[in-house]
């Protein structure tokens, strides 16, 4: 009896604060979405109506919301597998038998992921400076003309997915690291018996015991790349053009900067359910197979 | 391919990747040395060629940097506590405590693992905005107090913790509260250890809640203030590059000094999970 009420003292704090500070307004945001919430009804809550699906519509026939969503499209479809190539490479080269100071370099590729986002997006910023930047320095040494790499609607993005790269890659680069040890060494010396080539060995030993890593660590990153936010804050402001508007900017602007936060609740809604749904599914199957 | 070109080649790329990943870091302290203007040179320089401290005495005296950094150790250290606190006790009570719907509640919460918190932003706002607690330390604070992958790890290593320990501890007459700091703490020491700078690291860096709660000047965190500062200070690129390494530093050498438990964590939380 008392170690039961006690059981319930040490679990009830942590899940009240994740019920009243998260699960509660995830719902509320569902309901936010199907009201006209602006700067009227946060100044008197008698201005709120219920309007039904109009956010939804409205925003299905916003070309900016389109463009946000092209614009993180492109953002994930090109980030993510870039992303994951370079893990996967870092972590073949580290795993490699004849690599000197694996410790060393597994902390130098990883550091860039603790570093804090706005702090290194600053830095980025200064290195891809059309005039004084190092990197059309560098280029123009190879007889390259200068790039407004962040002025320009055609190259901004490009260079905000190579910054998320080098942030990121390090922190899947760990996990593929890990994966590729707890494959049996056997398995390889039985390839080399047969004949097998140092490719053909990837192909056929590497991948397929690595392929369900491989997938959970795809579908994780896939989710989180479409959370594309602070990059473009800090690097571009959502331009030039519009080209670096993510979703989730889109949907900061209209609740934090212009507070429709019933739109914004909307916009929300329309990015991140079918994520939700996506990850949900891709995640039971990835682990499912896992098991069998 | 012999095995001297093979070393030759894979460490050469390793030099290559790790050049890209520490350059713009090293060159981030490089710059924070040099007085205003030198870096916007052609070329851009590599080494300061008088090092000057003048940026951090801006930094920290016109520009009020102490202050941003006081309120990014304040948010961050309390936000640790709080959260290792609960997600102790929570941890511990899901894998070791019986109550009516004990699998039940943990699966739900699983479940939960996958929404983005970027939903729950706006009706969070609202929350909170009644409670009072929009431009405080709290608002950062409060909803960050306890956390599903916290909780989830503690739960994980709570696991190995043998049943026989505990109950003789209870035939003992000790009391809950008791097993759980003498004897249930001390066997979770490293889950601890790797939780607490997971969750300091999460919250210095954290940028967009931040952004949307404190927006009087006096309570921002570093990042947030960084990002307003370089919006004004276009152009003053050695001030920035220091305030980016006050930003980064301190987290930077916690991991370097706790790292182990670091990728102890990531891999806890990523691979079995």
């Amino acid at each position: 009896m008392n170690a039961r009420l006690a059981a319930w003292g040490f679990v009830i704090p942590a899940v009240a604060i994740i019920a009243v500070f998260f699960l509660l307004p995830v719902m509320g945001a569902l309901a936010l979405s199907f009201t006209d919430f602006d700067l009227y009804a946060l100044a008197d809550l008698r201005n709120l109506r219920f309007v039904g699906l109009h956010n939804y519509e409205r925003l299905l026939e916003t070309a900016l919301f389109w463009q946000a969503l092209g614009n993180t499209l492109y953002f994930v479809a090109v980030g993510v597998p870039l992303s994951i190539g370079m893990s996967l490479g870092a972590a073949l080269l580290l795993n490699s038998s004849v690599t000197r100071a694996t410790a060393f370099f597994r902390t130098a590729l990883f550091a860039p992921v603790v570093t804090t986002l706005v702090a290194v997006a600053v830095i980025w910023r200064y290195l891809f400076h059309t005039r004084y930047g190092l990197v059309n320095y560098a280029l123009g040494m190879a007889h390259v003309a200068p790039v407004d790499w962040l002025g320009n609607p055609h190259w901004a993005m490009p260079t905000i997915i190579l910054f998320a790269v080098w942030k990121n890659f390090g922190y899947n680069m760990v996990i593929f690291m890990a994966g590729l040890q707890a494959i049996p060494r056997e398995l390889y010396e039985a390839a080399r018996i047969d004949g097998a080539s140092g490719w053909r060995q990837f192909l056929h030993v590497t991948v397929p015991m690595l392929g369900p890593t491989l997938s959970l660590v795809a579908i994780l990153t896939m989710a989180g790349y479409f959370q594309l936010f602070a990059e473009p804050y800090v690097m571009t402001e959502g331009g030039p053009l519009q080209s670096t508007l993510s979703v989730l900017y889109f949907m900061f602007n209209e609740g934090f900067k212009w507070w429709n936060l019933g739109a914004a609740s909307a916009v929300a809604f329309l990015l991140f359910a079918p994520i939700f749904l996506v990850t949900a599914v891709l995640l039971r199957l990835a682990r499912s197979r896992e098991v069998a | 391919m012999n095995r001297r070109a093979a070393v030759l080649v894979v460490n050469g790329l390793l030099v290559g990747l790790a050049v890209i990943a520490l350059f713009p870091l090293l060159w981030m302290v490089s710059v924070s040395f040099m007085p205003t203007g030198a870096a916007s040179t052609l070329p851009p320089p590599l080494l300061p060629a008088a090092p000057t401290l003048a940026n951090y005495r801006e930094l920290f005296g016109r520009v009020g940097m102490g202050r941003y950094l006081l309120n990014s150790l304040v948010i961050s250290t309390a936000i640790t506590l709080g959260s290792l606190a609960l997600n102790l006790m929570a941890g511990y009570a899901f894998s070791k405590l019986q109550f009516v719907g004990r699998e039940r509640l943990f699966k739900a919460l699983i479940g939960a693992l996958v929404i983005p918190s970027q939903v729950a932003m706006m009706p969070l706002f609202l929350l909170l905005k009644n409670l009072g607690l929009i431009n405080t330390y709290g608002g950062v604070i409060v909803p960050a107090l306890a956390g599903i992958f916290g909780i989830y790890l503690v739960r994980q290593y709570a696991q190995s913790i043998p049943d026989e320990l505990l109950e003789a501890a209870r035939v003992d007459g000790a009391g809950e509260l008791l097993i759980f700091t003498r004897i249930v703490l001390p066997l979770l020491k490293p889950i601890v250890i790797t939780l607490a700078i997971f969750t300091f690291l999460g919250s210095w860096n954290d940028f967009m809640w931040p952004l949307i709660v404190l927006t009087d000047q006096g309570l921002q965190t570093l990042p947030v203030a960084l990002a307003s500062l370089s919006r004004e200070h276009v152009q003053d690129n050695e001030l920035m590059m220091a305030g980016s390494v006050v930003t980064v530093l301190p987290v930077l050498a916690l991991f370097l000094a706790l790292q182990r438990h670091y990728i102890d964590g990531l891999l806890l939380g990523s691979v079995k999970g």
